[in-house]
């Protein structure tokens, strides 16, 4: 009696792996020839693993659901006569699988020690039960099994188009198919034609996701499989409030950080949310609860080396304009040069979000779960706006901003955005109390 | 070793690989190539065409020498010629180590990266290579196995002490008085006739009816006479039994069992595709025959796994390994490529040359189609008769309705440069009116293919 492994087939799916969707045997089971042994799947069928020859199921190489790759040892059976298998020194599983499988095959009961030479028995040949594509016979230039004549570079010029030759109808001498009779067709002109002189890049460099890009996408993908996003585009005229910020910045102290638009953003939200508490609140929608926050801790999304990251200003309810200024400051640093603490990276209870100059003129934020709010801050341009007499230069800026609809009308969103809007266009108003 | 991965990893760097390698990394594949050997070129340039060729060369220039010393039909007379074979071969080795540089020139220039040691499968996806600082794990995303053929072997003339190879043979740095060619093929004569010509008295066993057996009895009927010219004895349907202890090479004839004198023994009854000792056991291949079955696209059973060259089986020639590498360094680099060629060439170094392209004159009738056949005979050349070369000729077979070309051959001396003609007119598919349209120039033995596409449409001019 000899063992024999039967690897994992090519599926003829132009992948490497496979998943292993069912066992149809199990070990100490008899099976014979042709017998289904497993069915295994791609992207496309279900493909069915049949057994080279009689035997008893010795060894499973993989669970139901895992991923295996084309070459893996997939089922070993005892069977008359020599095998194909080594039966000592028992092979590891890190030899036979490669790293990139999705999982190590577990080995099973050790093997009895008599060895046999390896003789390879042909192996299983996959039965795909996705039809086939049928092949459609239709007219035909030329009799039956009778060859296209045609030069290299027709031939060529063909098969780049995807044109079966073995349709076209020739006009050259002796029924030659020439390029003229692939113009006719419309055949696009040789790929690598005249003047091109670009090369094809046809690499595909494969990059795993892992560590922050990880957790982004987890988040990221939480977020959009969870809240029901609505987002509320405004525009604010900003030119009051850039006057103010110049002359506040030309009139600073040395210890005082250069304001930008974002601290007066930051108190206006502060004023904003204190009339809507609700907006700055944390969603947990798996006990169906809703902790809205007294103290204001803004995140603020920032873009790093690493990726993005969101460091929090907290309280900003207790800061002043250069306080929300100078902690911004510290935090963004922080983030940037990835010594920020864990404290100062997380709690934020609203965020904002804001590419400056690469703002565009409107954005659809997501939502930095689970919060409820995200105010996004577009670019600033100069446009025309009609005063009632004239059209007049305003500095004019876009706020798009998402809101959890969940447990955020779209009223309530208005609301809050429109009291965002009167504190940035009167900016003395963001610093009147109530 | 840390582990490295590619796009391409090709396993043998023969004309086959190498080729491969170097195309896909000109059209930007991150490519790998892997050899046991640290000198690219496979067979070919090490121990096979090209030695060969320096070896028939050698020996052409010694016999025509030879022929000086008796006084030759030109009027010219020289001294009895000698020849130190041991400087012939230092001046074959330097012709190997200049293409061999060349290739490993070519390799780097084209940015492909290179790993010696043997490689073996670990799964379709994974290669370990046993190199001389440890083994080292590459991951690739295609993989092309082109890894070549070996002499075979006789079970009664198991290689060693008299009994060589190919390899030996191409490496003696003496003539042995006396040498047994078991095999009439193409090697075996090549050598065999070239060892005569440097005066080794040469017995050339052939177990099928004639050599050259692949081969129209018009063809090879020069090679014959040639080889009975140079004392060559050629014993045909007759099979070699073994060595008996005086070093007698014993053979089994139609005329029963006999031994002949034999200071070596050349054995070159064909050549094996190497199929094993890579791990084609890790892999779900099919065979074809002894040989790894491919498809349209040189792929075989198994995505991404490519196979070129002799180990995918007939004709064994370098030529059809690289077009074949080409084609698939191409697919890899996501072009639209398939194997169409219409024709593959094969020439015969003998003396004089073969060259045959397309349907032989059996296989074109065997198609059932009504044939037309064009032959010009060397003798009516004006340049083969200054050239001393009017054996042979110049065979055209095409089809009678619409005279496409179906096969050229020829057969003379220096015949083999006229395989560039013969294959073009195979691959632009012409008809004989294209090669007799075609100007050629004079006096060229070229002229012998224009005028044999003129004798098959009726129209010779010269004949």
């Amino acid at each position: 009696m000899g063992q024999h492994t039967i690897k994992v087939p090519d599926v003829g799916e132009g992948i490497a792996e496979v998943e292993l969707a069912e066992w149809t045997v199990a070990i100490g089971d008899l099976v014979r020839e042709d017998q289904v042994l497993a069915l295994v799947m791609t992207d496309k069928a279900t493909v069915e693993i049949p057994s080279p020859s009689d035997g008893k199921v010795l060894w499973l190489g993989a669970a139901p659901g895992d991923k295996m790759a084309v070459g893996a040892p997939l089922i070993r059976l005892e069977v008359a006569g020599e095998g194909n298998t080594e039966t000592t020194p028992e092979v590891s599983a890190s030899e036979t699988a490669p790293a990139r499988s999705a999982k190590e095959p577990e080995m099973g009961e050790p093997h009895p020690p008599e060895p046999h030479p390896p003789e390879p028995l042909p192996p299983g040949r996959p039965v795909s039960t996705a039809p086939s594509p049928a092949t459609a016979g239709a007219h035909l230039p030329r009799p039956e099994g009778e060859k296209p004549m045609a030069s290299p570079s027709v031939r060529a010029r063909a098969r780049e188009a995807g044109v079966d030759l073995r349709r076209v109808a020739g006009s050259g001498p002796a029924g030659r198919i020439t390029h003229e009779d692939l113009d006719r067709l419309a055949v696009a002109p040789d790929a690598a034609g005249p003047g091109a002189g670009y090369r094809r890049n046809t690499s595909v460099e494969r990059i795993k996701v892992i560590g922050l890009r990880r957790r982004i996408a987890d988040r990221m993908a939480q977020a959009s499989a969870r809240v029901a996003p609505i987002t509320y585009v405004e525009e604010i005229d900003v030119t009051a409030l850039e006057d103010l910020r110049k002359s506040l910045n030309a009139a600073r102290r040395q210890d005082q950080a250069r304001l930008t638009l974002l601290p007066f953003l930051m108190r206006a939200m502060v004023q904003a949310v204190a009339r809507q508490p609700h907006l700055n609140a944390h969603y947990d929608d798996e006990a169906g609860m809703i902790e809205q926050s007294g103290g204001v801790h803004i995140g603020i999304a920032a873009q790093t080396d690493a990726g993005l990251m969101v460091p929090v200003v907290r309280h900003a309810e207790a800061r002043d304009l250069w306080g929300c200024a100078a902690e911004l400051n510290r935090v963004s640093e922080a983030a940037k040069a990835g010594s920020a603490t864990r404290n100062e990276l997380s709690g934020s209870t609203i965020t904002i979000t804001s590419l400056g100059a690469l703002g565009g003129i409107m954005s659809t934020p997501i939502i930095n779960v689970p919060e409820v709010a995200i105010v996004g801050v577009n670019k600033m341009a100069i446009r025309p706006v009609w005063d009632g007499n004239a059209f007049a230069p305003r500095k004019m800026m876009n706020l798009s901003s998402s809101f959890d609809h969940r447990v955020i009308d779209g009223w309530d969103a208005a609301v809050f955005v429109q009291k965002i809007k009167t504190l940035l266009e009167t900016p003395a108003l963001i610093f009147m109390e109530g | 070793m840390k582990d490295i991965s590619c796009k391409l990893l090709v396993i043998g760097a023969g004309p086959g690989g190498y080729v491969c390698a170097i195309r896909a990394a000109q059209l930007g594949v991150d490519t790998i190539i892997v050899d046991a050997v640290p000198r690219p070129g496979g067979t070919c340039l090490n121990i096979g065409c090209i030695p060969s060729k320096a070896l028939i060369h050698a020996a052409d220039e010694f016999a025509a020498a030879a022929e000086r010393a008796t006084g030759d039909s030109l009027g010219i007379s020289a001294g009895k010629p000698q020849i130190n074979l041991a400087q012939t071969m230092e001046w074959k080795a330097a012709i190997i180590t200049r293409l061999t540089g060349g290739v490993s020139g070519l390799l780097k220039k084209a940015g492909v990266k290179r790993v010696t040691g043997p490689a073996r499968f670990r799964d379709g996806r994974t290669i370990e290579v046993e190199t001389d600082t440890g083994v080292q794990v590459i991951h690739t995303a295609n993989v092309v196995i082109a890894t070549g053929s070996s002499p075979a072997e006789l079970a009664t003339l198991p290689f060693g002490g008299p009994v060589i190879t190919s390899t030996e043979a191409l490496a003696l740095t003496e003539v042995p008085a006396s040498l047994a060619v078991i095999g009439g093929g193409y090697i075996g004569l090549e050598l065999g006739t070239a060892f005569a010509k440097l005066g080794a008295k040469v017995t050339v066993i052939e177990a099928a009816k004639r050599i050259l057996p692949q081969y129209d009895a018009d063809l090879t009927r020069p090679v014959t006479r040639r080889l009975k010219d140079l004392g060559v004895k050629v014993v045909c349907d007759t099979k070699a039994i073994g060595l008996t202890g005086k070093g007698m090479l014993q053979i089994d004839g139609p005329e029963g069992e006999s031994r002949i004198k034999a200071g070596k023994v050349l054995v070159t009854v064909g050549r094996r595709p190497v199929t094993d000792g890579w791990g084609r056991e890790e892999l779900a291949l099919e065979m074809d025959g002894p040989y790894l079955r491919i498809d349209q696209h040189c792929q075989t059973a198994m995505r991404g796994v490519y196979a070129i060259g002799d180990v995918t089986g007939e004709p064994m020639l370098a030529h059809r390994a690289m077009a074949q590498g080409d084609v698939v360094a191409r697919i890899v680099a996501g072009q639209k490529m398939q194997w169409d060629k219409q024709a593959i060439p094969a020439v015969c170094f003998t003396d004089p040359e073969i060259v045959t392209v397309g349907l032989s004159p059996d296989q074109a009738r065997e198609s059932g189609r009504e044939i037309k056949t064009g032959v010009f005979l060397l003798s009516a050349n004006g340049r083969a008769m200054t050239m001393q070369a009017n054996q042979g000729f110049v065979r055209v077979l095409a089809r009678a309705d619409n005279h496409l070309v179906l096969g050229i051959q020829a057969v003379g001396k220096g015949v083999s440069e006229l395989s560039a003609a013969f294959s073009l007119a195979l691959e632009m598919q012409a008809r004989l009116e294209d090669v007799a349209a075609t100007v050629h120039a004079h006096p060229t033995l070229g002229e012998a293919l224009q005028e044999a596409a003129m004798a098959a449409l009726g129209q010779a001019l010269h004949a």
